[in-house]
Order: structure tokens, then C-alpha cells, then sequence
């Protein structure tokens, strides 16, 4: 009886819990645009009143910006404007914003969403074209300038566009369509003309 | 595509981020127990359906996710304005032109 158990125990041990990414080292290649999957984030949603902003910005070291479509980033945090009183905060340096605001008194609510979204680097001349296969968005430098950001549709699923550069954005968008955004957007290269 | 003006976001924006919400302006009884079964039901299933000008509730689903007011003319499909919601119905509309729609 006793060995049994044993025995159990060594094969339950030897079972593999190796974490597998959604579209790990998934990446695709058009003439003018490349897409690629980014390593994985920490990533907060939160809504605040008013009165919160300026105490939340304090804890996250990135002022949350209140114009609506803009961002601000500092140090590899990212805080994005989603709503009058929502913000979308990546980490990229791996701190934890959850943690940060854990200290803030004033009324906020601070969500973890890091394994809810997945980011999808598109860059090159025709990245705009890429995303507006499926996204109806002006994404004109003038309308779309760097740093603006937007929760907004690609097909049939929500993301949240940003865009970093002239030629790069990043699309987050839910873990479970990561794939029809993926192969969207690899299919939208295709006919992105520059 | 439609353009709409959400007021919140500050800007025109496609049509296919947005859901209509029905119509605006219903006010919900504070007492709505005490409600009659008339007043109940004018209240929850009589809607005005005008031909021509509406005051409706709109929302940018994937977008900001605000709700809104827009006042929209159900004839030609153009939206007039929009408003933030809990704002009053405005008192006077702005002209329709063919350039600006939705301002």
C-alpha cells in the first residue's frame, strides 16, 4: 500500500507544469510590417475618481494622464487613458503596479490583469495599414500622434491600440482571441500596402 | 461609416465602437412599487418612436464605455449632437449642415 502511494507521488512530481504563453514565439513577416508577440507584462486596470488621480499617480510614479487617447509613460510603467475614470497600467520592467497602489488610501480600484491580455507589437511602414484592415480608426499621425492610445475594435474582438513610434504599435488584446488577432493582423499585412 | 461625437472622448469616432441603448429621458419612479400597473407599463414598454427627431441613450461600448445622450433624426440617420449623460435635453438644436454631422 505504502509503495503505491510512492509511486504516485514520483509520477505526479515528474508531470510537467512548464508555463506555455499564448502565441509564444508566434511572429509573422510582410514586406513593410513585421508582427511579433511581447514578452509578458504586468498589467493593471484601474477606475478612480477625480479626487484619487493625483495620490495614485504619486504611488505609480507615472502621472495618469486625463486628456482623453493619451498615455504617459515613465520608467517602463505605462498609463494608458482608457475612460474619464479608467486607466490601463503596463509594466514592463516587472515591478508590480498592483502592489503600489496596495498603499493608496483614497478610493480607486486597482484590478490584476496580467495574464488577461496579450500584446502584439506591429511595426514597419505599412503597421497602420495593417490595423486598419479591421480597426475603423483614423490612424493618421495627426489624428492617431505618438503616444495616443484608444480601446477600440480590430474585427470582431476589442483591443486597446497604442501607438509607440510613427510605424509601431502595440495592440493588447484579450488572451483568448490572441489568436484571431494574431492571424487578423498577419492576414491584414498581407495587404498592407505602403 | 457613421462618425459619432462621443462627448467624453471628445472626438468623432466610428460608428462599429458604439451600441444604442434605447431611448433617453425616462425618468424611473422613486417609488416604483407603488407604481399602478399603467403608469408601470408606460413606463417600461411605451416608447415614443418619432418619426424624425430622437433623444436616444448611446454608449461607447469599446471605447471609453460611457453612456451618452445623442439627439439623432430617425428620417436621414444623422445625429445632430450628443451630450453627456444626466445633462438636460437641450432647448435648442444646432442647424445640420452636410459638412459637420454629429458635432
Amino acid at each position: 500500500m505504502a509503495k503505491a502511494a510512492t509511486k504516485k507521488a514520483t509520477t505526479v512530481a515528474t508531470l510537467s507544469v512548464e508555463r506555455r504563453p499564448a502565441l509564444a514565439g508566434r511572429t509573422t513577416s510582410a514586406p513593410a510590417v513585421k508582427i511579433e508577440v511581447l514578452p509578458p507584462a504586468e498589467r493593471i486596470s484601474l477606475r478612480a475618481p477625480e479626487a484619487s488621480v493625483a495620490a495614485l499617480s504619486k504611488a505609480l510614479g507615472v502621472t495618469l494622464p486625463k486628456k482623453p487617447k493619451t498615455s504617459a509613460s515613465k520608467a517602463g510603467r505605462t498609463a494608458l487613458w482608457l475612460g474619464p475614470d479608467e486607466w490601463l497600467v503596463i509594466d514592463e520592467a516587472g515591478n508590480d503596479p498592483l502592489a503600489d497602489c496596495a498603499g493608496v488610501s483614497a478610493l480607486h480600484s486597482a484590478v490584476g490583469i496580467s495574464h488577461r491580455n496579450v500584446a502584439i507589437a506591429v511595426t514597419g511602414a505599412g503597421a497602420a495599414a495593417t490595423i486598419n484592415a479591421g480597426c475603423p480608426q483614423d490612424l493618421s499621425l495627426d489624428a492617431f500622434p505618438v503616444g495616443a492610445c484608444s480601446r477600440t475594435i480590430l474585427g470582431k474582438t476589442e483591443i486597446v491600440l497604442s501607438r509607440n513610434a510613427a510605424d509601431a504599435f502595440r495592440v493588447e488584446c484579450w488572451r483568448s482571441f490572441s489568436d484571431y488577432v494574431f492571424t487578423f493582423l498577419s492576414e491584414g499585412s498581407r495587404d498592407a500596402a505602403v | 461609416m457613421l462618425l459619432i461625437r462621443c462627448p467624453y472622448c471628445e472626438e468623432e469616432r466610428p460608428e462599429l465602437e458604439f451600441r444604442n441603448a434605447g431611448e433617453a429621458h425616462i425618468a424611473r419612479s422613486a417609488n416604483i412599487a407603488g407604481e399602478s400597473d399603467d403608469d408601470f407599463e408606460k413606463f417600461f414598454f411605451i416608447r415614443s418612436n418619432p418619426k424624425g427627431i430622437i433623444h436616444e441613450r448611446w454608449r461607447h461600448m469599446h471605447g471609453c464605455a460611457r453612456f451618452f445622450n445623442a439627439v439623432r433624426d430617425t428620417v436621414t440617420d444623422k445625429f445632430i449632437m450628443t451630450y453627456k449623460a444626466g445633462e438636460p435635453k437641450p432647448s435648442k438644436l444646432p442647424e445640420i449642415s452636410n459638412e459637420v454631422v454629429a458635432k
